[in-house]
């Protein structure tokens, strides 16, 4: 008896978060997968279709549109958040107690629900002449721009926001990063006569490979599923300019209920994001095993 | 040493030169106005009585209430209300959920472990819009208890209620703590409920900051959720409720950013009280995720 409790315990501290997984991860994972073999009829059951949902999907010429839109946006997010994070990091690192309060303050974008800041931003954007963003560009003798309201600019524009919240993101995991650099390495740059462009070049750089390796991980596999600022800003337009993979996927899920095409589409979203993490562990483990 | 450029203790060498001090803090002054404008605006926009999108500014021209009597008359306060109770209830569940899990993960040795793990890191690699779809069908007849979830704030909350990251960082966590003090307490007859929550759980309080302030943001950023769970708008939360406040022809920008407002408040709240937690948290984070 004593055993049998002892074997029990474990798992009757398990069972909450084991049972929570099944109902909203694990089944629902297996019915997307189930759903996108079928042609989902409500009603009058659905039928067996193999891989046409797939075929639908693949080949539409909306759905790939969208995932070039996808890939171009969170390239360009990851990348423009990195540099700026890093122009960030490189400008607050210190221990004065202002860098601090400027730290603090620039982090704010990070915590804000993206709803929220998309909301904003499509006000800050608005796109008359005397709108918020056109006025100040104004004062340079640019604009007015159209921002989120041409199909020409509404796709960097959205960018424009993704690195305007994932900068201040990347720039306390570059200066995590930074803080690890042992000052001994700067002294010995400055007694060689290095410039602050060659040791930055030569020290810095290098030591935060890593970081730089983790916020390319982390920032590809968010970039994919990127949804709510897309949904928020532009609603995938104009004229479908800016169309993402999962914006489409809603689209043809909640409003068209094309389930077993949209359940497709998803499960091929994963395959990507999981292959993504998959290879890029593999390659984190190879590559630390080699400079080791 | 000479020079701006021979100072060690950053990675560009600031000096404290003059010059260098002054071109620093100018450097400065841009980015938090660039970073933190945009949410000053919506300070200034909700407190401000025109209703000129092109207004927007820095501080409010007319001040005043009429933003939030407009928004109130619009439901405001019942969304927010809805995001309130979402928040509470389903953080509750989730720090509650994870540190059950993370006890048995990180002080327990049994058969299968190694399989637990694994899934809950597998739900941790699928992309919660993944299963959006899905989700919408069992929400609305849960198996085995074939009950309907959609259109109640319960099927948000059930969903958020187990989070792998929660029980990933209190895992990692309770295994610093020395087994000898529990050994103690078993040696005195104290039971496994008793151990855990008079012996382990007090010692976890650093690990429970972590995971409130975390599960509150990823709980507050959550917007395709409520969005597929509502049946119609009364069930909305305030984040998702701000786009119905923007379509509506009958009430200005002012009246959005009144909602917008409301709805950024709590995370500034949490932020700015639990900052050290925020920041620990990012950096471990992102290591170990």
């Amino acid at each position: 008896m004593r055993r049998l409790t002892g074997t029990l315990t474990p798992w009757l501290f398990l069972v909450p978060a084991l049972v929570l997984f099944a109902l909203f991860k694990f089944v629902p994972m297996g019915e997307g997968i189930r759903l996108s073999l079928y042609d989902v009829r409500p009603y009058l059951g659905d039928e067996w279709v193999g891989l046409a949902n797939y075929r639908t999907v693949l080949t539409d010429p909306r759905f790939q549109d969208a995932v070039g839109h996808t890939l171009l946006l969170a390239a360009g997010t990851t990348l423009g958040s990195m540099l700026i994070g890093f122009a960030l990091a490189v400008l607050l690192e210190g221990h004065a107690r202002s860098l601090w309060f400027v730290r603090s303050a620039v982090f704010l974008p990070v915590v804000a629900a993206t709803a929220v800041i998309g909301e904003i931003w499509r006000l800050l954007y608005y796109p008359a002449p005397n709108g918020f963003l056109n006025s100040l560009l104004s004062w340079v003798g640019l604009g007015p721009w159209p921002f989120l309201d041409s199909p020409d600019t509404a796709l960097w524009s959205v960018m424009a926001v993704g690195i305007w919240k994932g900068a201040p993101y990347d720039m306390v995991l570059i200066l995590a990063g930074l803080a690890g650099i042992d000052r001994q390495l700067y002294e010995a740059a400055a007694i060689d006569g290095a410039t602050v462009g060659q040791r930055l070049r030569h020290v810095t750089l290098p030591a935060l490979r890593p970081v730089v390796t983790i916020l390319l991980t982390l920032a590809a596999i968010r970039g994919l599923r990127v949804f709510t600022e897309v949904y928020v800003l532009t609603g995938g337009g104009p004229a479908g300019s800016t169309d993402v993979w999962m914006t489409r996927i809603y689209s043809l899920g909640f409003e068209r209920n094309e389930l077993g095409v949209a359940s497709a589409g998803s499960v091929v979203l994963f395959l990507v994001t999981f292959l993504l993490t998959v290879i890029i562990r593999i390659y984190r483990g190879r590559r630390e095993a080699t400079v080791r | 040493m000479s020079g701006a450029a021979k100072r060690c203790d950053t990675a560009l060498g600031w000096s404290a030169g003059r010059v260098t001090v002054a071109g620093r803090a100018l450097l400065c002054a841009v980015a938090v106005l660039v970073f933190c404008g945009p949410l000053v605006t919506v300070f200034s926009g909700a407190f401000d009585n025109t209703i000129d999108p092109t207004r927007l500014s820095l501080l409010p021209g007319h001040p005043s209430l009429v933003n939030f009597r407009v928004a109130g008359a619009r439901g405001i306060w019942h969304y927010l209300a809805n995001s309130l109770i979402v928040a509470g209830g389903a953080l509750l569940l989730q720090v509650a959920v994870s540190v059950f899990a993370a006890y048995a993960l990180a002080r327990k040795r049994f058969r299968g472990q190694a399989l637990v793990l694994l899934a809950i890191l597998t739900t941790m690699m699928l992309p919660e819009e993944v299963i959006a779809i899905p989700l919408s069908l069992v929400l609305g007849d849960v198996p085995v208890v074939h009950a309907n979830l959609r259109g109640t704030l319960l099927g948000v909350i059930l969903p958020l209620g187990a989070w792998g990251f929660a029980i990933f960082v209190m895992t990692e966590f309770m295994k610093e703590i020395p087994v000898e003090l529990e050994e103690a307490a078993r040696v005195d007859g104290a039971g496994e409920l008793r151990i855990f929550a008079r012996i382990v759980l007090p010692l976890c309080r650093p690990a429970l900051g972590v995971i409130a302030v975390f599960g509150f943001t990823m709980i507050w950023e959550q917007y395709l959720l409520p969005l597929i769970v509502a049946t119609d708008p009364s069930g909305f939360t305030l984040t998702v409720a701000l786009a119905s406040l923007r379509s509506d022809d009958q009430v200005g920008p002012g009246v959005v950013l009144a909602g917008a407002l409301l709805a950024l408040l709590p995370s500034l709240l949490v932020y700015l009280s639990l900052q050290k937690s925020f920041l620990a948290g990012i950096t471990t984070g992102a290591i170990k995720g």
